[in-house]
């Protein structure tokens, strides 16, 4: 199966593009063995990574990555940048490398798939036929789950849960705010990109306010009873500030139904709360491609097989990151990364004629309660009665009770990881 | 010798020439590690491991897990791997340039 239509070659930041459109346009024999061809659609971390994973494993392998930003904006340690702590710019990160590693950089948006016919078609009209497709295609955020959240209100009331202009209009909005202030953080319910998010955001905007107006508060109104790194987080809101940081839970009415951006309210069954910052992290569910590819359930999310990645329910189609329901593991920028290095193993084995072996997956999330005190939950995965589950004994968060200098080296660890995760990837 | 070569040789084009070498895949795990151990030189704070000795990476994970080395996460980590499953960790890693 060739390729469709031809693509015109501005659309390409390849380096080698002249070279990679003749490849493309020219009809390919179905020599899956040789030349497959894998088109990897989303450039984050599990995106971006399961591409280099592949052209590294099988060089011959033709390897397409479709992602219309031309830079790719990070998340993990996004909230540094809105606490005052860190530039936005260190967090940007281009395509250049990935494009020179022989891989085809298509930057456009992929609108639709057809799984029968094996093809992606992208915003420009022309098309792209694949014998393997990997979607990483991150979160949407949904603007249908909480009355009066739209987009327009988001403007107004910041979810900052993809990293850019978001971001820094939460720090604009903090900057703004007069020492006194309330600022109000809402939590979804389970399952949601980052988990430890909301709370590492907390620590680090508390950090702020303690330092520039120590006279404000924070309050973070959850959808849940319970969090990732709870106690951890909760001993370090004592610790570190006192009297400035409250959870409300469900059961005490933490979770908001509605908001209305023109008086910066939030509603929840129990009361409203008016903030001078409202930072509204939303329900969520898969990247809209997954959808249109076939590949989510009812949930929103998409079912794999934990071996392969590939969707229980579209062919061919593997989904890594945080579009997937990977059963333990969670929605973080680590277990995007494992994921992908695992399917593309996976998917060099099934195109040579082989069967994968049963992986294992691991997972390692920092978050900073400060600047120099990290925390960190880990796990270890491997598939069991179709999902991915703990590896019984493994895992678990760092301990309650220890030194300051133990918290310092997790925080060393945190920024060594994520130069280390980036470089992976885009470097 | 000159024989041997030849065949080392030829093994060598042999396997080359194939789409995916089954005794490169990673043992299962071991492709997690890079997301924190770094395969260039950085300026990290996290060991590379790729290139080390096997036995000394075996050693260090059997330390990690049965608590007599001190850490940070790799306690929690190591606690998910059988001694086998280090060791071809440990093998695979050893292979890594």
């Amino acid at each position: 199966m060739g390729v469709s239509r031809r693509i015109s070659r501005r659309k390409f930041c390849s380096a080698s593009a002249a070279a990679a459109v003749t490849a493309l346009a020219s009809p390919l024999p179905a020599l899956a063995q040789s030349a497959a061809r894998i088109i990897v659609i989303g450039g984050g971390f599990g995106g971006a990574s399961c591409a280099r994973a592949l052209k590294q494993i099988d060089p011959k392998l033709q390897v397409t990555l479709v992602e219309p930003n031309r830079t790719f904006t990070a998340c993990p340690f996004s909230n540094n940048v809105i606490a005052g702590l860190r530039s936005i710019e260190e967090q940007k990160f281009g395509y250049d490398k990935i494009a020179a590693s022989g891989i085809t950089v298509v930057a456009l948006e992929a609108t639709t798939i057809n799984a029968a016919a094996r093809t992606v078609g992208l915003a420009d009209g022309t098309s792209l036929a694949y014998d393997r497709l990997v979607l990483s295609p991150g979160i949407e955020l949904r603007f249908d789950a909480l009355s009066g959240y739209d987009e327009a209100a988001a403007a107004k009331m910041p979810h900052a849960w993809k990293a850019g202009e978001q971001t820094l209009l939460l720090r604009k909005q903090l900057e703004a705010m007069d020492d006194g202030g309330l600022v109000v953080i809402t939590a979804p319910a389970n399952p949601f990109r980052c988990p430890p998010g909301p709370y590492e955001r907390a620590c680090l905007i508390a950090h702020y306010l303690k330092t520039k107006k120590p006279r404000s508060k924070l309050i973070i109104l959850d959808a849940k009873d319970a969090f990732s790194k709870q106690r951890l987080f909760q001993n370090a809101w004592k610790e570190l500030y006192p009297g400035m940081v409250e959870w409300v839970s469900l059961s005490q009415g933490g979770k908001v139904n509605a908001v209305d951006p023109a008086t910066n309210t939030l509603i929840t069954d129990f009361g409203n709360h008016t903030a001078q910052v409202a930072n509204v992290i939303p329900p969520q569910r898969a990247g809209r491609i997954a959808a249109i590819a076939g590949a989510t359930d009812n949930t929103g999310w998409c079912a794999i097989d934990p071996v392969t990645f590939e969707s229980r329910s579209a062919p061919n189609i593997h989904v890594i990151g945080d579009a997937c329901l990977a059963g333990a593991m969670p929605k973080s920028a680590f277990s995007a990364n494992a994921q992908a290095k695992t399917c593309a193993n996976a998917i060099a084995t099934l195109v040579a004629g082989r069967s994968p072996a049963a992986p294992k997956l691991i997972n390692t999330c920092y978050s900073l309660a400060a600047p120099d005190y990290g925390i960190s939950i880990a796990g270890v995965y491997h598939p069991k009665n179709g999902l991915l589950a703990d590896v019984e004994g493994a895992g678990g968060v760092s301990p309650l009770e220890a030194s300051r200098d133990f918290r310092a080296r997790e925080a060393d660890y945190a920024q060594s990881w994520f130069a280390t995760i980036t470089a992976e990837v885009f470097g | 010798m000159k024989a041997l070569r030849a065949v080392i040789g030829l093994a060598t084009v042999m396997a080359s020439s194939l789409p995916v070498l089954a005794a490169s895949d990673p043992p299962p795990g071991a492709a997690s590690c890079s997301g924190c151990h770094s395969r260039g030189v950085t300026g990290s704070s996290v060991s590379r491991l790729n290139g080390r000795d096997a036995g000394e990476i075996a050693t260090a994970m059997a330390g990690f897990r049965n608590g007599s080395l001190p850490a940070t996460v790799m306690n929690r980590i190591a606690k998910g791997f059988s001694d086998d499953e280090l060791r071809a960790i440990a093998a695979w890693l050893a292979a890594q340039k």
